[in-house]
């Protein structure tokens, strides 16, 4: 039944990328001159791929909605980006890198796309290094790496807390030089609405123009979609605040198969919800499980009394070792507090729905640099995580060097998205999805600082060589007209669905719509999914999407900023999105990675994996606004490691 | 908390621009300064009188540097080292009047109410504010070693977030801490070297050309930074930018 060709070269899987950059197609470069390509989205993944594109000799257009690209979301990510350097002789390599990157994504995703990754990474380092990108380096000058979650050896790399702003930079820096060179043309404030298609191929984009409301027309020969994930489904995400699934769900509707949409990353270290009144949650780095322990009072009348206190931070440090629950040391000795991330969110929420939570909510848990401090000293930790202890200070009120964070999981990033294959093309041909867009290399988890090193590897090595494949055959295509019907039909779609936003004027703003989808969300779709919940879910979503259209309210201005119409366009493809994510997770009767099915558990708790039914990915097609949409799968084929039980203990 | 707040109302870049006043009340100490104004806007939009306050953001934790208001007089309000998304409302007694303004230069023209255009920033950029290194050219990275001390302190020009707070501050529109940032953070390192010459002169070329204008060594600008860059940066990039007199 399947459709899907996956594109996986034959033989061995340290040869395949190897062998498929022989095989595929190039360009000359008098015809690259004659190719235009579209990028949407800057961030890691899509000012890479700009830049190296352009540096290829192909004429770029790159789309932002941001008022510079230098703003994508890439730019907060924090700890670090994985390499498999071995500079720390740990017993680091390729293969193990890839081993941990598979295994931490509860052997959910390719084999070749994954080896490849690991193949890369050393690459993006050096890279990165010559942009001058300036990562933390040892007294003698060498770079420095740290651990992180999921893996035992250290090759992790970083800029003190701001990792992916740096990277950002280095990839700002080089489209920059395109810009300069004019063979990248930047359009910033301009938000994707529609994907055109001619004759079965992506030609080219509709976009708003965010400060003079005008809907404008772009023309390429391939489009190249770069726009991050879609965890703001949960509208108290770390994500930003325009972080938005519109280019993916565009695509979707237009044939581009969506993947695993079901795979949401729970980020274990964020800032607790403190009230109504939030708009975001802020993530504090997982590089903190490195010298921070996490624990809850062993005694439930403890946790009680700081629930009620005014002050939970300062008298925990009153509590004695010996009632403390260090409870991720406690089930996971071999891994400890770096454990990967769905383990240690599953962990939390466990011990917090038991009556252990230890804020006014009864959602938090500590996580504590004391003994860090008295066997490091202040300085070091200063040293290492001296912008994070002042955020975190700015923030709460609270002296982490004193008394112990509180913390609590939140939406942070997700592993579904677009389907692609080998080359990173979605169904829809001459339509590439990169970076956090596509779904290929995490499987159902994502191991910190994983996801900076897919985007750069996609932007950086991987698109610039595959998207020539398809290239080779368009090369006696002209330019792309806009003045086509299937352009002014996608312009018409845009347009006609503005006008229908502005002209309920109902009762209720957006931001009301995105908390009553978070609430499902979060409940039913989060942390932990049954059955039930579930079906509860698409019910409420579908209620929920009624409502929207009848009774959503927003300013009238068209042809200016209006930042209500903006969100209301970005809500309005999340609620239909969070229907397809909870389909996902309802159809995938088994625990894997961030999917945790409490109907799916072992004894002790953990996650449950059915190998025989569900060793694939999921990839729906849009059948129409009415219609249910049609799975279909991709068999993963392991053909180098074996499916073991994923085990931190 | 309550509040009565005098914003900035300007309906486009060509329109004149007035403060408006608003109260807003229950507010809880730990929201921030932008979800106070959602609150208001949240307010407006189903009033349905007039316009929400437009204001750019979006990552809204101090990192993507998109928003940033100019606070009783001061960028990003009372508190030091934090952009406007991570001003805390306890900063502010409850009662108080608050004055919220856009950046105020003339290279940053307002685009609307408190959004102003920075793009000046990124023409600057554009001449020369980075190592050319085509993709797949870079040598092993630990061939190339940099003193800790020479990355410590890239590093610290380099976490400029580009929000425009050092221009708004200045009493000359001066965009000398922005270029002095991204300057000496490639000029302290061996492989920035090589175009720093050039580098000084095309990006100080362009500042000028851009309407900002001249640094007189007031510091204010650095006062004010949300990322805390020293004025040592300056320095470097006065230092640079004579080298390259010289050179020619």
């Amino acid at each position: 039944m399947t459709k899907l060709n996956s594109k996986i070269p034959e033989g061995p899987l340290d040869k395949k990328w190897d062998k498929h950059k022989l095989n595929i197609k190039l360009v000359s470069p008098a015809n690259k001159e004659k190719l235009n390509i579209i990028v949407v989205g800057t961030g890691l993944a899509g000012s890479s791929a700009a830049a190296s594109l352009a540096e290829l000799g192909y004429n770029v257009k790159i789309f932002c909605f941001q008022d510079s690209p230098r703003r994508a979301h890439s730019i907060a990510a924090q700890g670090g980006i994985n390499a498999a350097k071995n500079y720390q002789n740990d017993n680091d390599s390729v293969s193990r890198l890839f081993y941990d990157t598979i295994k931490g994504g509860d052997f959910r995703s390719r084999e070749a796309n994954t080896y490849r990754l690991a193949q890369l990474s050393g690459a993006i380092i050096d890279q990165s290094v010559a942009q001058g990108v300036p990562f933390a380096r040892d007294y003698a000058g060498y770079l420095d790496n740290r651990s992180f979650g999921g893996t035992l050896v250290s090759r992790t790399f970083y800029a003190r807390g701001q990792t992916g702003q740096q990277l950002l930079l280095g990839a700002y820096g080089a489209l920059n030089r395109q810009i300069h060179t004019e063979k990248i043309k930047m359009f910033p404030n301009r938000e994707m609405l529609d994907l055109v298609k001619i004759d079965g191929k992506a030609r080219g984009i509709i976009v708003r123009n965010l400060i003079t409301g005008k809907i404008e027309k772009y023309g390429a020969h391939a489009v190249v979609i770069a726009s991050g994930g879609y965890a703001n489904v949960f509208c108290l995400s770390t994500n930003a605040m325009g972080s938005n699934a519109g280019c993916i769900w565009q695509a979707y509707k237009k044939g581009a198969f969506f993947s695993n949409p079901g795979f949401v990353q729970i980020h274990p270290t964020c800032i607790p919800v403190h009230g109504e009144q939030q708009s975001k949650l802020t993530l504090m780095s997982e590089s903190l499980r490195n010298d921070g322990r996490i624990w809850v009072p062993k005694d439930k009348t403890r946790a009680e009394k700081l629930r009620k206190s005014k002050t939970p931070a300062s008298d925990a440090t009153k509590i004695s070792e010996d009632q403390r629950d260090y409870y991720l040391e406690r089930r996971y000795p071999a891994y400890g507090n770096l454990v990967p991330r769905d383990v240690a969110s599953r962990a939390a929420k466990e011990r917090c729905d038991a009556d252990f939570g230890v804020n006014a909510s009864g959602n938090a848990v500590f996580l504590d640099f004391k003994h860090a401090i008295k066997k490091l000293g202040k300085k070091e930790i200063e040293k290492r995580y001296g912008n994070l202890f002042d955020m975190y200070y700015k923030l709460t009120a609270d002296n982490p060097y004193e008394a112990p964070m509180q913390i609590y999981p939140a939406a942070h990033y997700t592993m579904g998205g677009s389907w692609v294959d080998y080359n990173l093309m979605t169904t829809i041909p001459g339509l590439y999805s990169i970076g956090e867009a596509n779904f290929s290399d995490h499987g159902a988890n994502r191991l910190g600082a994983s996801a900076l090193m897919q985007g750069l590897a996609d932007g950086y090595f991987i698109l610039p060589y595959t998207i020539g494949d398809y290239l080779a055959n368009d090369i006696n295509t002209p330019a792309i007209d806009i003045n086509t019907p299937e352009f002014d039909e996608a312009t018409k779609n845009v347009e006609n669905r503005i006008d229908k936003l502005l002209s309920i004027d109902g009762s209720k703003t957006v931001d009301f719509f995105h908390k009553e989808l978070y609430n499902i969300m979060w409940n039913h779709v989060g942390i932990s999914r049954n059955k039930e919940g579930l079906k509860k879910a698409i019910a409420l979503i579908k209620k929920l999407k009624e409502d929207f259209w009848k009774d959503l309210k927003i300013p009238k201005e068209k042809h200016t900023v209006n930042q209500e119409l903006e969100k209301a366009g970005r809500v309005a493809d999340f609620i239909e999105l969070s229907e397809l994510m909870a389909k996902d997770a309802l159809s995938r009767n088994e625990s894997c990675g961030g999917h945790f099915r409490e109907d799916f558990q072992t004894d002790e708790g953990e996650a449950l994996r059915d190998d025989s039914n569900y060793t694939y990915v999921s990839a729906w097609e849009y059948k129409g606004k009415d219609e249910e949409p049609i799975m279909h799968k991709e068999n993963l084929i392991f053909e180098n490691i074996n499916l073991s039980k994923r085990s931190y203990k | 908390m309550n509040f009565t707040l005098k914003i900035w109302r300007q309906k486009d870049a060509k329109s004149k621009g007035c403060f408006k006043i608003y109260n807003v009340s229950d507010i809880n100490s730990d929201t921030t300064f932008l979800e106070m104004l959602d609150i208001l806007n949240n307010r407006l939009v189903l009033e349905g009188k007039e316009e929400p306050v437009a204001f750019a953001h979006d990552c809204r934790e101090g990192i993507c540097g998109m928003c940033g208001l100019f606070i009783n007089g001061r960028a990003n309000g009372p508190d030091s080292g934090v952009t406007a998304c991570q001003l805390m409302m306890r900063k502010f007694k409850d009662g108080d009047t608050i004055t919220v303004e856009p950046w105020r230069a003339k290279p940053f023209p307002v685009v609307k109410d408190l959004i102003v255009d920075r793009s000046a920033f990124d023409k600057i950029l554009q001449v020369g504010g980075y190592i050319s290194v085509n993709t797949g050219s870079a040598q092993e990275a630990n061939t190339l070693l940099i003193s800790q001390k020479n990355a410590e302190e890239a590093f610290d020009a380099a976490a400029c977030i580009g929000c425009g707070a050092c221009v708004a501050t200045c009493k000359n529109s001066s965009a000398m801490l922005f270029v002095a940032s991204k300057i000496s953070h490639l000029a302290r390192l061996p492989q920035g070297k090589i175009e720093a010459v050039e580098r000084a002169k095309n990006m100080v070329a362009k500042m000028d050309e851009l309407g900002f204008g001249g640094c007189s060594n007031t510091g204010a600008c650095s006062v004010e930074c949300p990322k805390n860059i020293s004025l040592s940066h300056i320095a470097k990039l006065n230092r640079e930018f004579i080298k390259a007199k010289f050179k020619k």
